[in-house]
């Protein structure tokens, strides 16, 4: 090795055992110092810009880089292996990093990790599985994207033409179940007929197999198409390819399907910005947040050319039923897809009942999957 | 269930329809990397080539609305890079696999910077030739919605395996990957055969790149090529650098490719994750198959560094 190549890793490796000592003396001073010019760092597992979960996260990197006194440094494409870790260091001891963003799912021990090592940063992650007992200065927050999803599945419930829908899953994770349940459950409320076919595709990006996957969908009957992927851009154009309808998830993907997208379930990760501002300003914040339309952290896209007025008003009407809490997503009675109660009649889940909806690892009935 | 039966040739439709629609990248990339090997040469940078090829090509597409220049660009975009190798790999005492490794990881790289403008615009797609009109079932003409590359590629491999064998260049080619010191004496440039070889491989891969981000799946981000380009130049191997078996193999991995989506629709989700690996699991055994002992491995070049 040459010595040009003292960058960062080697710089790390020398300096990282000193500053971890340091740290905890440090820490007091450091913070008040670091007032004045925030620096926070944004890791994204992908390219940001990728009309899907990135560019939804990037989206709210701006709105932080715009508070006054924040600097924003960012880092694409980091895997969710020790690499997030390297990536944290060196934002937190090269760029002076004081609020770390990872905004990946995956990153969840190492933020913990981290979080131990910095007592002084501020971790956000956006999993929302914090819980007591787990480090002070880590923050978990996300959105309840399953209301938004019900509300896809109306509008999929109210076009669809042969009854079946389609969902296609990255990873058997809880959200993916709430989201698809939401979905079903959506469009079941407008026809109890409505089916769904669930293909769980086992990566974040993989476009090949999701352009299969949809393909497979569609050549099964489904007539409307979502996709829980990290950018759902070839899932949709291959939709609109095929002549089917699409709903989007976690950007505005109306562009790319001018005739058969419906709406999308969206992020609001706005409240990244709050966490920030009180971090910057030495006010308390919460270590978990969630919410849903209640309390703007979903949002939907605007409504494609092909839904037609009735439908529409349908799904805001919906919508309206959120934020004013007298929808639940999950009420009995409820079975899932192999037969079994999960709630019984009169049962309700309130639409803030996180624990209930981390447990949840099962599909409604009329789900093949 | 109803319709099971339904369901099961639904299944066989997916993965015909699959081995079409995902096989072309293997394809090129495999008859691109034939020629290589059989001039005598190994260039693992192919997947640096063919994630370079399409990003070019998409980049191409957006900005002139061409798709077909985009190919085209794209097969020049690898025959670039892939000169690179052969340049490189003409001085003396350089390994081409190390070379090769470089070229991977600089292509892919060199990709991702140039393409972060063009993950978010779309382009423009290539246009299907539809041989599914004769059926009235939906799934069955979506199966046969055929890209041109893909008939190029058939002919190509054709064309190929009749050139190798039969034309004088062919010939020569054969004879430089064969035994260096049978053509030096009789007369043939070594230097100039290879780096013509590996740079008509980096078109044809760059070609095979052009594919996944202008046809299928048609679009580009940076998780857009999966391994195909290392896969193909495997599954030269097991084709024993013919390109008929270049075509079949392709085929095959295309299948493999489609299979754990087509079953997941029907209901069999059981072992997903083992469906998802099945090309790789294919590369594997099929490697594993054609390295035995006990056989030699026909039809490889002899001055190919992997046969020395």
């Amino acid at each position: 090795m040459t010595k040009s190549l003292i960058s960062r890793r080697n710089f790390l490796r020398q300096s990282g055992g000193m500053v971890t000592a340091g740290a905890a003396l440090g820490a007091l001073p450091g913070l008040v110092a670091a007032m004045d010019n925030v620096t926070v760092g944004f890791i994204y597992v992908g390219p940001r810009q990728d009309y899907g979960w990135n560019q939804s996260h990037w989206d709210a990197a701006k709105k932080v880089a715009a508070i006054d006194g924040v600097t924003v440094v960012e880092q694409e494409n980091v895997p969710e292996t020790a690499e997030v870790e390297k990536v944290i260091q060196s934002m937190i001891e090269l760029d002076g990093a004081r609020v770390i963003f990872g905004t990946s799912f995956g990153y969840w021990d190492s933020l913990k990790k981290m979080a131990l090592q910095y007592p002084d940063v501020l971790f956000t992650h956006i999993g929302a599985i914090w819980k007591e007992g787990d480090p002070a200065n880590v923050i978990g927050y996300r959105g309840y994207t399953e209301e938004a999803h019900y509300l896809c599945g109306i509008a999929a419930g109210r076009m669809s033409k042969t009854g079946k829908i389609g969902f296609i899953g990255s990873k058997p994770l809880y959200f993916i179940y709430n989201n698809c349940n939401g979905f079903v459950l959506g469009a079941q409320s407008v026809n109890p007929e409505m089916t769904c076919n669930v293909v769980i595709t086992g990566d974040w990006n993989n476009p090949v197999k999701e352009a299969e996957t949809t393909n497979s969908l569609i050549d099964q009957g489904c007539d409307v198409i979502i996709a829980n992927v990290d950018s759902p851009k070839v899932s949709v154009e291959t939709a609109e390819a095929r002549g089917v309808y699409t709903c989007g998830y976690h950007s505005d993907l109306s562009a790319l399907a001018p005739n058969g997208f419906l709406t999308g379930a969206e992020w609001n990760w706005a409240s990244g910005v709050e966490f920030v501002e009180a971090f910057v300003a030495g006010d308390s914040y919460p270590n978990l947040k969630r919410g849903g339309f209640k309390e703007d952290m979903v949002a939907i896209s605007p409504f494609g050319d092909a839904v037609p007025q009735e439908v529409r008003d349908e799904v805001l009407a919906a919508k309206q039923g959120f934020i004013d809490d007298t929808l639940k997503l999950y009420k009995g009675p409820l079975e899932d897809n192999k037969g079994n109660v999960i709630l019984e009649e009169g049962e309700v889940i309130e639409n803030t009942d996180t624990p209930f909806k981390l447990g949840v690892d099962w599909f409604v009935k009329g789900t093949t999957g | 269930m109803e319709g099971t039966d339904i369901s099961w040739w639904s299944v066989l439709i997916a993965v015909i329809g699959g081995a079409i629609r995902v096989s072309t990248p293997y394809l090129f990339v495999s008859l691109g990397e034939t020629i290589t090997e059989k001039s005598g040469r190994v260039n693992l940078g192919l997947e640096g080539v063919l994630v370079m090829g399409a990003m070019s090509g998409y980049a191409t597409a957006v900005l002139t609305g061409e798709p077909w220049l985009g190919v085209l660009v794209a097969g020049c975009a690898g025959a670039l890079l892939s000169l690179v190798h052969a340049l490189v790999c003409n001085l003396p005492r350089v390994n081409d696999i190390a070379v090769g490794i470089a070229l991977f990881i600089f292509g892919t790289g060199l990709a991702f910077f140039l393409g972060k403008p063009f993950i978010n615009p779309s382009a423009p797609r290539l246009p299907d030739i539809d041989l599914g009109w004769w059926s009235a079932s939906p799934q069955v003409q979506s199966a046969l919605k055929i890209n041109m590359l893909f008939v190029i590629g058939f002919v190509l491999a054709l064309g190929l395996a009749w050139a190798l064998k039969t034309t004088r260049w062919g010939l020569v080619l054969r004879t430089v990957g064969d035994s260096e010191e049978a053509a030096q004496a009789l007369g043939y440039n070594i230097a100039r055969v290879r780096t013509l070889g590996t740079v008509a491989g980096g078109f044809l891969s760059g070609v095979g790149g052009s594919y996944l981000s202008l046809y299928y799946p048609g679009t580009w981000n940076e998780g857009l090529s999966s391994g195909q380009g290392l896969m193909a130049v495997a599954l030269v191997i097991f084709a024993r650098w013919d390109p008929i078996r270049c075509f079949y193999a392709s085929l095959l991995f295309g299948g493999a490719t489609a299979l754990g989506p087509a079953l997941q629709t029907v209901g069999i989700t059981a072992n997903y994750y083992l469906y998802g690996a099945a090309p790789y699991f294919l590369t594997l055994a099929l490697l594993i198959y054609s390295s035995s002992p006990k056989r030699a491995l026909e039809g490889a070049p002899g001055e190919v560094s992997i046969n020395r």
